[in-house]
């Protein structure tokens, strides 16, 4: 616990800038402003006027929603809670005279200063990756340029195997154009899903008539003389024509304008658990911020994923209005994704990998697009975690069984509570509890429910 | 496959054209003894005021229209001016007696131009629906919604919104231009009823046969997807059985056209003396109407909205769901999300469940006070109401505007019984639609595809369970969101409301949202 004195600058009308209209600096700047109608806030960032949410920007890509759409508060909103919004380019920042100079616009002075400034794709650093036409997919101008280099292609090919990766294989099908996707790895997202469900979104990412090559890096690209993208060659020496490159291998903090300052940086903007950085009233959140000390157990220093950018923003906007600021705790990891068609949530911790001490039970649907698993501590039964593939859980439910450290058995034993699939559709709660009890030679059964629970569609 | 959609699209395309087509062809003829089958005997006179038109062959029914209409309107008038109140004719003499003096290709070929014009196009409609995502894998189907000109008000959704417009516009107040049409179905009228077709027999074909066709295409699209099947399964029954078939079948046994399943005050003139004359005057079936309608309205609606939430009548039962939720569906995005749009649609919607409360109220008083009192002004209320609301607003923007601002026009903004549902909704029920704790990622899909334009995001991402009035419960944000955080339940009503969600997942801190 820090006092509020000793944690940052206060005053009534003390200026808070934000670089960065994300969900950690927007989450950060509502949080504040719930607490402290005085402050003037202001919300930096050169990419858009208003915030929008990164994870949709596939949709638009395939006509699934218009930039509107995708826009979590109505513009209304930002005058509304006296939010002061300026599109442009932080270039440089004076942090012993607390100033910020922009591209465009006048320096402006802060009292206190939040990065939250997001990532930017990695490169990996090959022959070829200037092309044009090879480019990786983070923000709107991405989108743009996407939209303009893939018009009336035939074949695209993308590069790595996580969710960005697979998200650019969808978007691209939805346009009726052939893709080649590599993937390092054994099987999709090698680093994060164990084989099972890798295998099941392989399957899957196939069935959508994606070429999908695993085991399989970029060597090298090649260019025509007009410097557009044409073929790229493989680590099996395989050639591919193409005529748009979606390089996914990552994304990396989006610092590089921070470089040569005062601001201490390794891969991304260092903080301690109440995320400050080395330089008073200086913060940093979200997926631009590193850790210098894990900041749980088996969690990352860096962590590139919504939910813990608002979390980081709720936080930090909590510490900056209170009286006593408190070390960030995150609660139980959880994150979801979509490959295709085919839902996946995870709780807790789930390796991919085996580990000493953690063992698995798997259950997988005959269809073979619907998964379940449980991680377990092998001495004390206790669960350790949860993904699902094809059919939605509760968050509620596996948060509060892995906080507390349920034995399996009664997590089996409730097993339906955590059934979160529509109304009607097929239940797999039964199947998995039949496996469990084969497997474990227990006699865990469901009360079935009464004729009236069924009528009144009341699941528990 | 892909050729056959075309060919069934070109089949589509042509059908319509011939169906536009098809008031036009023809001539049409007045005799005497026509005009004497259909004119009641207390209008006699007429028939010599319409003696020039005996004989004479008009080319097409507007010019016979037209010539009606002079002849008509100019007898009512002489009555007017000679004070004759009592003589002067109200029937609408136009429909009956165009479609009797219509002879040409279209009655001596009826059975071809019914295959032409109707059969043709629903196969070619189906030619097109069924191939559809044949070979995909069962999952969302919203690509290119955005691109496309029909679902995105582009110049086809423009067209397509005309034409429904105008179509609605004419059979409500013009039907007797559509007569030919009506030719068409006389066989499949008869058969069911013994009566010649009207234009609300015509209607009431299409409607049923729009649902059943686009509900087909709702069991392509959200193949999948056991909830909006079943549900759809369910629209189409009570669409075909109960708005169409069984109100046909009592008009056969001589008793009043009823549909079972329209309660009041969406059914508004239930309480009309016409109405509850026809049902009292029909014996024990036309008793039995009479209590079934009443308890639908007093112990129906609060019982199974309490249970399931106002779902159970608006996307399950209800005809206009019913055609909202299958030849709307294509439109459902286009509904208005904002703020604004929702405050206008609290005063709308009330406004309209007060205008019917209050118009029925006068109506029923009136009843029991012997018509002396308020009479015509309980008559002023109802041609009002009728015009603006049951017509107007029901039919011509209800349907007419799907192609504009989505397909829940009327259920949003107009309809008196979807407020009645939502007040019990909203305070008085076990529905809710569950937020999965954290997992929200905003992206903006539940919020783009809820027809009812319930920004139903603003509610996930702040982890609180959306309990709101006009939610219709038709599952779509559950089904497209693409991090299964939406899920529609019926639960205890504990824990129903939080409007001061904490969203869980971090532990440092609470924060209420
Ligand atoms: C395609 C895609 C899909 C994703 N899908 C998911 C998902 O499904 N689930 C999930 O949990 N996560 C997902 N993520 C990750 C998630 O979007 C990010 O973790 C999250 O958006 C990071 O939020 P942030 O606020 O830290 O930064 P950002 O959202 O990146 O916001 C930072 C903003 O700061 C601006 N900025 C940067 N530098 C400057 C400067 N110098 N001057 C002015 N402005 C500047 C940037 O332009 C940007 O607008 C996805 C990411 C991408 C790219
Ligand atoms: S909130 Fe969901 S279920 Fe309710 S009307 Fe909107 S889309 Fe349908
Ligand atoms: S569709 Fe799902 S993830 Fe997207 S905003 Fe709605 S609730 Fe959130």
């Amino acid at each position: 616990m820090i006092e509020a004195n000793n944690y940052c600058h206060q005053s009534r009308d003390r200026h808070i800038v934000i670089i960065g209209n994300g969900i950690a600096g927007v989450t950060c700047a509502r949080t504040i402003r719930k607490k402290d109608h005085h402050a003037k806030i202001t919300l930096i960032s050169g990419e858009s006027a208003h915030f929008f949410s990164r994870t949709a920007l596939m949709y638009l890509y395939m006509g699934h929603m218009k930039y509107e759409n995708i826009k979590p508060y109505e513009d209304f909103f930002w005058q509304k809670n006296r939010f002061t919004l300026i599109q442009d380019w932080v270039t440089q920042i004076n942090y012993s005279e607390k100033r910020l100079f922009l591209d465009q616009s006048s320096p402006i002075s802060y009292d206190i200063l939040i990065v939250s400034t997001g990532s930017i794709p990695k490169k990996i650093g090959i022959e070829g990756e200037d092309l044009m036409g090879v480019q990786g997919f983070y923000g709107l101008q991405d989108l743009e340029k996407m939209e303009a280099k893939t018009r009336a292609i035939k074949h695209a090919t993308v590069v790595g195997g996580g969710l960005i990766g697979i998200e650019l294989c969808e978007m691209l099908r939805s346009r009726d154009i052939s893709v080649t996707f590599l993937v390092k790895d054994a099987h999709f997202w090698g680093s994060v899903l164990p084989e099972e469900e890798g295998m099941m979104a392989d399957r899957h990412i196939r069935e959508h008539g994606v070429d999908l090559r695993l085991n399989t890096s970029l060597e090298r690209i090649e260019g025509s003389s007009d410097g557009k993208v044409q073929n790229i060659i493989t680590d099996k020496n395989e050639t591919i024509s193409t005529q748009f490159v979606g390089m996914a291998i990552g994304v990396t903090p989006n610092v590089s304008f921070l470089k040569g300052g005062d601001l201490s940086l390794n891969d991304g903007v260092l903080i301690d658990s109440y995320f400050c950085t080395n330089i008073k009233d200086v913060f940093a959140i979200g997926d631009c911020a590193e850790f210098k000390e894990n900041p749980g157990v088996n969690r990352k220093n860096i962590e590139q994923v919504w939910y813990t950018g608002r979390m980081h923003g709720e936080t930090l906007g909590y510490n900056l209005t209170a009286d006593r600021a408190l070390p960030y705790k995150p609660g139980v990891w959880f994150n979801s994704a979509k490959f295709f068609d085919i839902e996946y949530q995870t709780y807790g911790f789930v390796p991919a990998a085996s580990r000493e001490g953690v063992h698995h039970f798997y259950w997988e649907h005959p269809g073979g697009k619907v998964g379940f698993r449980m991680t377990f501590d092998k001495h004390t039964q206790a669960l350790l975690g949860a993904n699902s593939m094809g059919m939605r859980l509760s968050h509620p439910f596996f948060d509060k069984a892995i906080k507390n450290g349920w034995k399996i058995n009664k997590v089996m034993s409730r097993l339906v509570e955590a059934d979160f699939d529509p109304e009607f559709f097929e239940s797999h709660i039964n199947e998995i509890l039949k496996a469990y009890n084969r497997r474990f030679g227990t006699q865990i059964s469901h009360q079935k429910p009464s004729f009236w629970q069924r009528l009144t569609g009341t699941s528990i | 496959m892909k050729y056959l959609q075309y060919l069934g699209l070109a089949l589509f395309v042509g059908g319509l054209v011939l169906f536009s087509l098809v008031p036009f062809i023809g001539e049409f003829t007045l005799s005497r003894e026509i005009a004497q089958e259909k004119l009641k005997p207390e209008h006699s006179e007429l028939l010599k005021q319409l003696s020039p038109m005996y004989g004479v062959t008009y080319p097409n029914q507007v010019a016979f229209v037209s010539d009606f209409n002079d002849y008509f309107n100019a007898y009512n008038e002489e009555l007017k001016a000679e004070e004759k109140w009592d003589e002067v004719i109200y029937e609408d003499y136009a429909f009956s007696l165009t479609k009797a003096s219509g002879h040409g290709p279209v009655q001596e070929y009826t059975v071809l131009f019914f295959v032409a014009a109707l059969l043709l196009p629903i196969l070619g409609a189906l030619m097109y629906i069924l191939p559809l995502h044949r070979k995909e894998p069962p999952g969302i189907k919203n690509d290119g919604i955005y691109f496309s000109s029909m679902k995105n008000r582009g110049w086809l959704g423009i067209l397509t919104g005309a034409y429904l417009i105008a179509f609605y516009v004419i059979l409500y107040w013009y039907a007797e231009y559509l007569t030919n049409l009506t030719v068409l179905v006389d066989g499949i009228s008869k058969f069911l009823s013994g009566q010649p077709a009207s234009q609300w027999f015509l209607y009431g074909l299409l409607y049923t046969l729009a649902i059943l066709v686009m509900g087909i295409r709702m069991f392509r699209r959200y193949r999948g997807n056991p909830y909006q099947i079943i549900r759809t399964y369910s629209v189409m029954f009570f669409q075909l059985a109960f708005a169409f078939i069984i109100p046909e079948i009592l008009v056969l046994l001589n008793m009043p056209w009823h549909d079972f399943k329209n309660i009041w005050p969406l059914d508004y003139d239930f309480f009309f003396d016409y109405r509850i004359e026809g049902m009292l005057g029909s014996g024990s079936l036309g008793m039995f109407m009479l209590v079934w309608g009443i308890i639908l309205i007093i112990l129906g609606v609060p019982l199974f909205t309490y249970f399931y939430g106002k779902r159970w009548y608006c996307s399950w039962v209800c005809g206009c769901g019913g055609l909202a939720e299958t030849l709307g569906d294509p439109f459902r995005h286009l509904s208005d999300k904002s703020l604004k749009a929702w405050k206008i649609e609290r005063y709308m919607v009330h406004g309209v469940l007060v205008f019917a409360v209050v118009m029925t109220g006068f109506t029923i008083w009136n009843y029991f006070s012997g018509f002396g009192l308020l009479g015509d002004a309980t008559g002023m209320l109802h041609q009002w109401y009728g015009f603006l609301i049951g017509a107007a607003f029901a039919g011509v923007v209800g349907t007419g505007f799907y192609p504009f601002m989505g397909n829940r026009v009327w259920c949003r903004f107009g309809c008196p019984l979807a407020a009645y549902l939502g007040i019990v909704q909203r305070f008085k029920s076990r529905f809710r639609i569950t937020t999965n704790g954290g997992q929200c990622i905003s992206c903006g899909n539940c919020s783009t595809y809820c027809e009812m334009g319930i920004d139903v995001k603003w509610y996930a991402q702040r982890g609180q369970h959306i309990v709101r009035a006009s939610c219709v419960g038709c599952g779509i944000c559950s089904a497209v969101c693409p991090r299964g955080v939406l899920k529609l339940e019926n639960k205890g009503e504990k824990g129903r409301i939080n409007e001061h969600p904490i969203i869980i997942g971090n532990d440092s801190i609470k924060v209420e949202k």
